[in-house]
Formats: C-alpha cells, structure tokens, sequence
C-alpha cells in the first residue's frame, strides 16, 4: 500500500523530473536551433548616402527626432551630419553640434570642452558634410553582444531593441563602432536607429530620407534589383564605414574621403 | 538629462551618442570578482595543494569568498538601467553575449563555495544543533539557532570517523573544481572587455589572463590584510576582556596573526604580481611595436592623458612599492599590511584605468572623454554610479562577512577540519 | 546513499526551480527566429510592436489632398524638393487640431541651408547665402523672400523700388 505521505513525495518527484526536462528544452530546441537562415526574406533595406549632395541642413535629424520621439533638447540622436573641415596644413577639423539638430550656421569648429575653432576661409582646402546612422550590420555586434535578446536583427536585416526585455547594461553601446546606440531619455532603454521601422513596413520611407531636400539620403531594398538605390551600389563606386570591424555594414556612401571617421 | 552626460566631458570631436556608460560601478565589477576568485585560489592552496603554512588563512579567506560572492553582483545591478529586469540574463540567456554567462557562471560558482563550506562545517553545525537540541526550555534565539542550524545540517547527523572522511574528500575535490570555474569567473570578466571589438583599448586576447593573475594578486591581498586585522581586533577585544575577568587566559596564548602565515602568503602574491605585470607591459609593447590604426589615439591617452593613473599610481605605487615592501627580508606586520594595501589600490587603479581608460577616447579616434566622478549624490543616478554606491559595495562583504561570522565562526573555539 | 550527495540535490532544486520560473516568466513568443540564435533571438511580438508606432511625418503627398494651391506655388520654385513638413511640423492629427502646425518664420529655418560656408566640394559652397549677422538682422526673411517661391520674392522686391 502506497502511504499518502509516499505519494505526495513521488507525485513531486515526478512532476519536477518531466518539468524540468520540458523546461531545458525551452532554452535548447534543437529544432529551431537547426533552422539556419535560409534566405526566405524578399526584403533587405539598404541605406545609401550621398555626401557630395548633403548641405548640412540638419533637416533629417530634426525630422528623426520628432518621427521617432527622441526628446528634442537632448543630447543624444539616431543619427546625425558630421562636417569635415581640412585645412591647409592637413589638419581634419570635425564637429557636428547638438547632432547638428539646426544645421551648421556657423563657421567655427565645436571642439566641445576646448571652445570653438575659427578657420579662416582660405585655410579651407576640402570641406564636407556626412550624415551618420544605424548601418543595420549583417553582422551586428550589439546583437551579438546582447545578454538577453532584448536587440534583434528583422528578417529584412533591421536591428530593432525590445524595450520592455532590455535590461540596459550598455554592453551593446560599447559593442557598437559606430556610436549610434545610446540610452533613450525617457524609456530608459538602449536605442538606436531602425530606419523607421514603422514607415518602411508601411510601404513609406524613413523621415530622415522624406526631410532631405537635395535626395542626400536614399533607402531601397538590396535585393529587388529594379530598385534604384541597389543599381546604384551595384554599378557605383561605394564605400562603407569601418569595414575592418568585419561588421558588414549596409548604408553605403558615395562621395567618401578618407578623412570621414 | 542623458544617462552618462553628468559625468562625461567632452573634447574635441566625439561622435553625438558617446558618453561615458560605464562607470565606477564596472570599476567594482571586475575588482569584487577578483576578490572573490582571489580568496578562493589562496583557500583551494591549502585544500588542493596541501599548503601547510596556509591552513590558518585557508578557511578565513573560503568564508571571506562566500561574504563577497553576493557583492560580485551587486555593482552589477546597480549599474543596470533597470536592476529588476536583472534576472532575464537567467530567463533568456543569450549565449553569444559574453554577459550571459553571467548566471550560470556565477550559480554554479556560488553553489560549489556553499558546497564546500558546508562540508567544512558540517561537524560544526551538527554538534552546534545536537548541544541546542539537549537544552530544555530554549528561548526565543536558542530555538531560531537550533532551527536554523538542524536546517543547515541538511539533515546528515553523521559525524562518525568515516563520514568526516567522506566530508575531506568531497572539501578536496571540491576546491579542485572550484579553481578552474573562480579562474573562469574572473577570466570571463575579462572577456567581457577583451572581445569587444568596437574597443581598441580592450580588445586583446590578453584580457582574461590579466584579468585572473591581478585578480589573484588582489584577492590575497584582501585576504591578508582582513586576516591582520581581524587578529588584531580579536586581540585587543580579548586584552578588552580580560581586564574585566583575568580568568581568561593569557594573551599569549591567544592566537595572532602569525607573521609565518602572513608572509607566506606575501610570496604567492608577489609570485602572481610578477606574472600580471609581465602580461600587462607585454600587451603594451605589443600595441606599441605594432602600431596600428588605434595606437595615436591609445598613446594619447596612455601616455598623456592617464599617465598619472596608469604609470605613477597603478605601476609606482601599486605594483613597484609593494613588491619591494613584501620581499625585502625581514617582513613585519606593518610593512606587509602597508604592501598589501598598495596593491589593492594598484589593481582597484587596473581596473579603473582598463575601465574608464578604455572609454577616455571616442571611437572616431579623433576626441576624448573625461569621466567625473559624481561624488554628493543628487539623484538616484548620481548615488548608483557614484562614489557613494562604490562605497556601498566596498563596505558590503565585511558586513556580509561579520554576519557570516555569527553563524559560521571563522575562528571557532573547537577546531574544525 | 552517502550524505555527500545532500548538497547536489540542493544545487539540482535550485536549478529546477530557475527552470520552472522560465516557463511563467518568459513571453510565449520567445525564441530562435528567422535570423537564428546568434541575431534572432527575441520576443517576436515585438516586431509587430515597433511597426505600430504612429507616422508622424505624412509627406507633401497628403498635404496636397488639401492644399493643392500651396503645392501648385511651390512646385515649380528652387524649394520644391523640401517636404511641407520640413517647415510647418510633422502633419500628425493637423487636420482634426490644425493648430498642431507651425508656421516657422524664424531667420534660424532659413540659415540652415542659407548661411554662407565656403566649402568648395560640398554643395553647400554652391547654394546662394548670406551672413545672418549682416544681413539684414533685424528682418525675418519673409518679409522680402516668399518662402514658395523664392524667386518672386525678388521680383516683388524690385517693383518696390
């Protein structure tokens, strides 16, 4: 005769060794740890920049700003326009103030803690604008680096952050070389670009692209080849930003020099 | 405000979204890690190896490991953005990240230092639980102890010959175990650093190895400067005591911190100073005779920027001092505990300067960043990742260690294995 | 079996109740997506998430639904290329609330593309500016330049004189 005292025993035995099994399973689902990429996705957004066109308006940031509620007055943005200044003794002199946010209405260089740099105009020998933003890697480290899933790469290659699953560690603003991620003010959470992630599955463009009167900024899909931006990476000379971090960056540039860090 | 602005100046060009985000807390992260993996080898070199010498500081600093293994985690989740999510890294772990070994890592660490204690103490507890049980009439404390200690007993009554054997040998494999995943621990944390790549600072296979020999070199300098100190506090409480009641026996008698103990820990130390240092100026000349792209912005800050925090403080005073304080003949108490303190301070400044340092430059290699330390907390923020909460975790082993005292008394009347 | 053992079954409840907290506290739809574990390894409900987010910015497309006159007036001006919204504010909820919209007459607006920088391979050096600080500071710029049309602010310039 089985006492009830033994049965509540075996009865807990038995519950804790089938759900503990289950639950490792969770972690390990060798199934879906088979399924490799396969490719399915008809869509891969690309970003293409090009800095000959860009004037350093600032009207993409402004617009990126409201699009994606970032606080205005904050001193963090998704992307932002870099200036490159050099001057006659090969001196790079570069800024890019409140994320250049109002544009450049000045001559001066911010050099932040050390004040303003005034140059004189006939020191400048080259002189440029970049516009910076999430290059959506292909292989993205602060993906990689994410201890707990809260970032992730979209089946059409954008990296989006789960705010409520982000624990905010900051492993992933350090993992990134490009410094586009930081700490969103108000959710807390990290953030970054996601080429209007919201805009682009609707069929429209990202805000930053729609704000740019001199068609500086283009997004297209890589793999549609009738796509007007991937014939012009297909056909043009294009460069991408840190190559050496093998992160396969995919917003590519036109018009690039080697001074652009 | 942005988190990280309050602290952060900037200079030059530094990309808009660069502050410095990990701060003060990160600096404690890796140094109470190292503590812990620290107190532990020195322990395990009594258990394993056999060290003789070391049998008096073996138990003190497996305890003083178990006090700090809670605090391992603690500048952690003061860092995070949001402490109360901190568990995800156990719920979805994401193996890719060197982050997410955290957990694990550090469950299976902790478990195996419980373990071990518990077969140390096992006889302790037992005869601690039998004498309570014999009481009649128990009162309200008396009956919280006897509970508590039948609980830790785990219910194994056996302390016959053949079972504290069993008990030896399981405190030997286990502290055998133990060394590999308390490297792995500290070694991870330098993982964390050394594999990001957006970094150049950081990133150097080197890391985990520095990682582990300066966190050995720390966590015996704890060790010895806890054990002096709390030999000297038992010493003067005891000479406190027996004004009161002269029945008590002499302090001569009392055990002290035994000068024989003390330096031969101090060798193991310098041994694994000397072997930190080596990695640590190998991996600069390295970057030095290499130079690539990283090296004008790395020589900037390494050499001018932080020179006082890297050469004067870190390697002058925290490394050269001490070595010459703890191997000259004739080591006396006051010098080693003057030795091992610099040494705290020259691997609590590796941290910082591999910490803090790494985030002096922006990665457009073209500005810097200076890190301000917020000392009168304003906000939660500023108390977070602030002097005041790197004190908060300073202080929390030895509160932790005292409580752990109360019920599992480092320094027994009775001896235990 | 020997007491050794206690602390392991210790070690393995601690273990299984971890495991057992997984199943409440993890999302369902939690797991290895189409990227695989290394970079799809997220709450799928979350895509759906960010694509919910409202547009703001609805482009000169839907301004001109309305405003076809404005349209017409700025289409053939140096100023067609940039968007309604660009200048008057994201046109989310403007026709139910018009006063969500700005109309932005500040010198600041225009001075973004307008301030003279002399850089030879950008091209900005190539757009007409000035000086904000000498010219005219006092003014705000529409008061001479029509914002559509530019070019016949100068002709309503010259027939004052």
């Amino acid at each position: 005769m089985i006492s009830r005292r033994n049965f509540c025993k075996k009865a807990m035995l038995f519950i804790g060794g089938v759900a503990v099994p289950v639950a490792g399973l969770e972690i390990f689902n060798p199934q879906r740890l088979l399924a490799e990429k396969q490719d399915p996705a008809k869509v891969r957004w690309v970003f293409l920049v090009d800095t000959r066109k860009c004037v350093g308006c600032g009207f993409c940031v402004r617009a990126c700003k409201l699009e994606n509620e970032i606080p205005y007055d904050a001193n963090v943005s998704r992307t932002w326009v870099e200036r490159y200044v050099v001057t006659r003794d090969g001196k790079v002199h570069t800024d890019s103030p409140k994320a250049a946010r109002d544009g450049f209405t000045t001559k001066a260089i911010d050099q932040a803690g050390k004040g303003m740099l005034e140059i004189r105009d006939e020191d400048i020998t080259k002189a440029f604008f970049v516009p910076k933003l999430c290059n959506q890697c292909e292989n993205p480290p602060c993906v990689q680096v994410c201890p707990v899933g809260a970032t992730y790469q979209t089946p059409d290659g954008v990296v989006l952050v789960d705010r409520t699953w982000c624990i905010g560690c900051g492993y992933c603003v350090m993992g990134c070389p490009y410094g586009v991620r930081f700490f969103h003010p108000v959710y807390k959470a990290a953030e970054k670009c996601n080429f209007c992630y919201h805009r682009i599955s609707k069929g429209m463009k990202s805000a930053c692209v729609e704000a740019c009167p001199f068609g500086a900024r283009t997004i297209g899909n890589i793999k549609d080849p009738e796509d007007p931006v991937t014939r012009i990476i297909m056909t043009e000379r294009v460069a991408v930003l840190k190559e050496e971090y093998g992160t396969k960056p995919q917003v590519f540039y036109l018009g690039m020099s080697k001074e652009v860090k | 405000m942005v988190h990280g602005e309050v602290w952060t100046a900037k200079e030059l060009f530094v990309y808009p979204n660069e502050y410095i985000y990990w701060t003060i807390q990160i600096v404690m992260y890796p140094f109470m890690t190292g503590l812990v993996a620290g107190a532990f080898v020195l322990s395990s070199l009594y258990h394993v190896f056999g060290v003789k010498q070391l049998k008096e500081i073996a138990r003190f600093s497996l305890v003083f490991s178990f006090a700090l293994l809670p605090v391992a985690m603690m500048p952690l989740l003061l860092h995070l953005q949001f402490p109360f999510r901190g568990i995800e890294v156990m719920m979805t772990p994401h193996f890719t990240s060197a982050i997410a070994a955290f957990g694990i890592v550090f469950t299976t660490y902790g478990m195996i230092v419980a373990a071990e204690l518990w077969f140390v103490y096992r006889k302790y507890f037992v005869e601690t639980a039998l004498e309570l049980r014999q009481l009649t009439g128990r009162s309200v404390t008396q009956q919280f102890r006897y509970v508590l200690y039948s609980v830790l007993t785990l219910g194994a009554w056996d302390i016959s010959e053949q079972a504290l054997e069993k008990d030896e040998r399981a405190v030997k494999l286990l502290a055998g175990t133990g060394i590999p995943v308390a490297c792995f621990l500290h070694g991870y944390a330098g993982f964390i650093f050394g594999s990001v790549k957006a970094n150049a600072l950081w990133m150097t296979p080197l890391m985990p190895v520095i990682f582990i020999c300066s966190a050995v070199v720390s966590g015996i300098a704890l060790c010895i400067v806890t054990y002096i100190a709390t030999m000297e506090i038992r010493k003067a409480l005891h000479a406190w005591k027996q004004k009161s009641s002269p029945a008590l026996p002499l302090l001569d008698e009392m055990k002290s911190a035994e000068l024989q103990v003390v330096t031969m820990t101090a060798r193991y130390l310098v041994m694994f100073l000397i072997l930190a240092i080596t990695l640590e100026l190998l991996d600069l000349i390295f970057r030095g005779y290499t130079a690539v792209k990283s090296w004008d912005i790395l020589r900037s800050v390494i050499y001018g920027k932080d020179f006082v925090n890297i050469f004067v403080i870190q390697y002058g005073m925290g490394n050269l001092i001490p070595f010459f304080l703890l191997l000259l003949p004739r080591l006396t108490i006051r010098r080693a505990v003057a030795g091992t303190l610099l040494v705290l301070l020259g691997v609590f400044m590796m941290r910082w300067n591999v910490v803090i340092g790494g985030q002096a430059f922006s990665s457009s290699f073209s500005g810097f960043m200076h890190y301000h330390l917020p000392i009168w907390p304003d906000n939660l923020e500023t108390f977070k990742e602030g002097l005041f909460g790197a004190l908060l975790v300073a202080i929390t082993p030895f509160v932790l260690f005292w409580g752990l005292n109360k019920v599992i008394p480092v320094f027994p009347v009775k001896d235990t294995h | 079996m020997s007491h050794v053992w206690r602390p392991l079954f210790v070690a393995l409840a601690v273990v299984a109740t971890i495991l057992c907290m997984r199943l409440v506290l993890v999302p369902d739809d939690f797991g290895i997506h189409e990227q695989g574990y290394m970079y799809g390894w997220h709450r799928k409900g979350n895509e759906t998430d960010w694509k919910n987010i409202k547009v703001k910015y609805r482009t000169t497309a839907y301004c001109i639904n309305c405003h076809k006159d404005k349209y017409l007036d700025i289409k053939d001006s140096p100023h067609a290329a940039i968007m309604c919204e660009n200048c008057h504010g994201p046109a989310l909820g403007h026709p139910q609330d018009p006063r969500t919209l700005e109309i932005n007459r500040s010198r600041q607006l225009c001075v973004r593309c307008h301030f003279k920088l002399p850089y030879p391979n950008s091209a900005r050096g190539g757009i007409k500016g000035i000086n904000p600080a000498t010219h005219h500071p006092e003014a705000e710029c529409v008061l001479c330049h029509y914002p559509h049309n530019p070019l016949r602010a100068a002709v309503r310039k010259e027939a004052k004189r």
